[in-house]
């Protein structure tokens, strides 16, 4: 599969009067042609702030991109130009964002908004891009999209609105389309339905999906690959089946504990101890050290490098390093994998 | 939307009603007659007087008579100029203080609008201090002080517009930057928080994710929405330019409304106080009235939701 996309060593902090948050300390990822990757990790570790540099959308005053390169089309975008960045925007990189309510302007009609992009990256006439509107309202499964264009988002639904907000973000056929925990503000059904769409749409488009969530349970549903973020840095990446079955970092192993699973609704969910890293001034180590039951002496002294897995599945942990000592996953995780080959098999 | 108009009429004319029933009691409970302050009237000749403008009869009657003369179109007859009905002077005299008004208005939101999305867009630099130092300078000198310094040296000192005269445009001028500086700041200042906040919403971040420039960015999805609450403030600043307006006829010498109220509650003028009054309360009603247009024009949500309540 071909590379689209390749972040190097990215390194982001925001100015704030506390001092230098250092949100990104060094994050690696690649993006593959027709693949979806997800990124999955607490709040604050730096999910959203990631995939806004990509499009350079972090607030402008207070943020700066320190080093690192984001490789897109032979282009380093951490560099290029604003002008040369809104050639990219909803052209050939979208987003689609968390609360659906808020997300589309209240004083424009539902078709002007589809047809902005389309009129400013196709060169479309109006009547053009209002018939283009029409097929893609149609495609993200609204019904009568011809009354429909001329609504305001009021009129809509939460779902609703969040397919309004696919069908703009997928209007001009984009080759990565960012979705910042799409489904997090709807409920339980509705989520079901918008990612199903996605799935479908991606098909159909051929675009690549950054999908950020922490939900791990539709992590397994639509991604192909599963970055874990912490603290700022990618602690572990892998194809969702070794992410899922074969986790080597403790962080992740919180995590899988941590899901809920359909068969226990009433049992207390594991909640990782501890609080998150202090960005402001990070810990020499490893970040995840304090809240780690298994960490040892070095983890307190030095970050720990990416240890290979295996081609596609690289952590950052000591325990992987051939002298640490082999420490089996917790039991929780064990039990959960378990389940998870069920409720696969079920599924297929 | 005809329905809702309608229905915001009715309600004007309510509104009318009561302020013209509170304004009548206020005048009654307000101690002397227009004809206490004579020393030289006998008992007699006063209780004459008093009964040639209808004050001698009970209270209910005289409010009966007031009321019905109102929706007749007649606010009564003035007491200091002898048989001029106060209809006719305030007719006489609306055309410049609407003419300042309008102009004032216009000038102001025009102006503080810009001043405001230039400090919004360009937050935190001297272009923002600068806009910011005008707003306050504009709140905080009254618009009297402001009326005689700008007498004082652009009519005086350069001589190049007329002072204290009323003929035509030119002398129209200075009594509008007075009065307009009070809206400019206003509109300033509120159109530059209600757009920085405009600025950190979802949708905004969505119209630069499309490969909006900032400029468009601002043009097209930004200011509409920043503009909606600011028609809030817009009633509130037509009554400073009404309040406002008569310490600024009276430096100016504009013969207008306000000039001619200050006159009248000076001499207990109760039929022009009262017209003045009315007056006043039909401007603003109209205008709160065309604000609700507006709203309706602007925000999608209410012009759909008010048209079937
Ligand atoms: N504008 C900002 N100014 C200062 N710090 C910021 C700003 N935006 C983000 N940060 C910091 O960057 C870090 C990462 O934030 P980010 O929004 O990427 O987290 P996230 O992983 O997306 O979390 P969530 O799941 O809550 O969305 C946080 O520690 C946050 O405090
Ligand atoms: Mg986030």
């Amino acid at each position: 599969m071909k590379k689209l996309l390749e972040v190097k060593d990215l390194h982001i902090s925001f100015h704030t009067f506390a001092g230098e948050v250092q949100a990104i300390r060094g994050v690696d990822f690649d993006l593959y042609e027709g693949e979806t990757l997800a990124i999955v990790g607490e709040s604050g570790s730096g999910k959203s702030v990631t995939t806004k540099s990509i499009m350079r959308l972090l607030p402008q005053g207070n943020s700066e991109i320190k080093s690192g390169e984001i490789l897109f089309n032979g282009e380093n975008l951490a560099t290029a130009s604003e002008k040369k960045m809104q050639k990219i925007r909803g052209k050939d990189i979208s987003m689609i964002f968390q609360d659906p309510m808020t997300s589309l302007n209240p004083t424009m009609t539902i078709g002007k908004q589809i047809m902005e992009p389309l009129i400013k990256h196709r060169d479309l006439s109006k009547s053009e891009a209002s018939k283009r509107a029409v097929k893609l309202l149609d495609l993200v499964g609204i019904s009568k999209p011809e009354t429909r264009l001329k609504q305001y988002p009021h009129q809509f639904s939460g779902g609703m609105r969040q397919r309004v907000v696919i069908a703009i973000a997928l209007a001009c056929a984009p080759k990565v389309l960012i979705a910042d925990e799409p489904t997090t503000a709807l409920d339980v059904t509705i989520q079901g339905q918008i990612l199903d769409l996605m799935k479908d749409l991606q098909k159909k488009i051929e675009t690549s999906i950054i999908f950020i969530t922490h939900d791990l349970g539709v992590v397994a549903n639509v991604a192909d690959r599963v970055a874990v973020m912490y603290g700022g840095k990618i602690v572990e990446v892998g194809t969702v089946d070794e992410i899922f079955y074969n986790p080597q970092h403790p962080y992740t192993w919180g995590l899988i504990s941590s899901m809920p699973s359909l068969d226990s609704q009433d049992e207390e969910l594991f909640v990782i101890p501890g609080t998150p890293p202090d960005l402001l001034h990070p810990p020499k180590g490893d970040a995840f050290a304090p809240r780690n039951p298994y960490a040892m002496k070095i983890d307190k002294e030095e970050e720990p490098p990416m240890f290979k897995v295996s081609d596609t599945h690289y952590a950052a942990t000591w325990l992987l390093h051939p002298d640490a000592p082999k420490v089996e996953p917790p039991l929780a995780v064990q039990e959960r994998q378990a389940k998870f080959r069920a409720s696969i098999k079920g599924d297929k | 939307m005809a329905k809702y108009i309608t229905k915001r009429i009715i309600y004007l004319i309510i509104t009318l009603f009561i302020i013209a029933s509170v304004t009548f009691f206020l005048m009654k409970f307000l101690p002397g007659t227009p004809f206490s302050n004579e020393e030289r009237l006998t008992i007699e000749q006063r209780e004459i007087l008093n009964a040639k403008y209808g004050l001698d009869q009970p209270i209910p009657i005289q409010y009966m008579n007031y009321m019905v003369n109102i929706v007749k179109g007649d606010l009564g007859v003035s007491f200091q100029f002898e048989n001029q009905p106060v209809m006719d002077l305030l007719m006489n005299r609306i055309g410049p203080s609407m003419q300042l008004g309008v102009q004032a208005m216009i000038i102001g939101t025009i102006i503080g609008i810009a001043l405001g999305v230039l400090a919004a867009m360009f937050q935190n630099t001297w272009i923002d201090y600068g806009s910011t130092f005008l707003a306050i300078l504009g709140k905080s000198i009254p618009s009297f002080v402001l009326a005689a310094l700008l007498q004082y040296y652009i009519g005086v000192k350069l001589g190049w517009l007329p002072v204290a005269s009323w003929n035509g445009f030119s002398s129209s001028i200075l009594p509008t930057i007075a009065l307009a500086c009070f809206p400019i700041a206003t509109a300033a200042r509120f159109m530059r928080t209600e757009l920085i906040e405009v600025f950190g919403s979802d949708y905004i971040t969505l119209a630069k994710a499309k490969g909006n420039s900032r400029g468009e960015v601002a043009v097209k999805h930004a200011i509409r929405n920043a503009l909606i609450p600011l028609i809030t403030v817009l009633g509130p600043m037509a009554v400073g330019l009404m309040t406002g307006s008569m310490v600024v006829e009276k430096v100016f010498a504009v013969p207008g409304i306000g000039e001619q109220f200050v006159k009248s509650i000076m001499t207990n003028d109760f039929p022009i106080i009262m017209g003045t009054t009315l007056f006043f309360a039909f401007l603003l009603t109209v205008i709160i009235l065309i604000i609700d247009i507006l709203y309706g024009i602007i925000d999608p949500r209410i012009r759909l939701n008010g048209g079937d309540k």
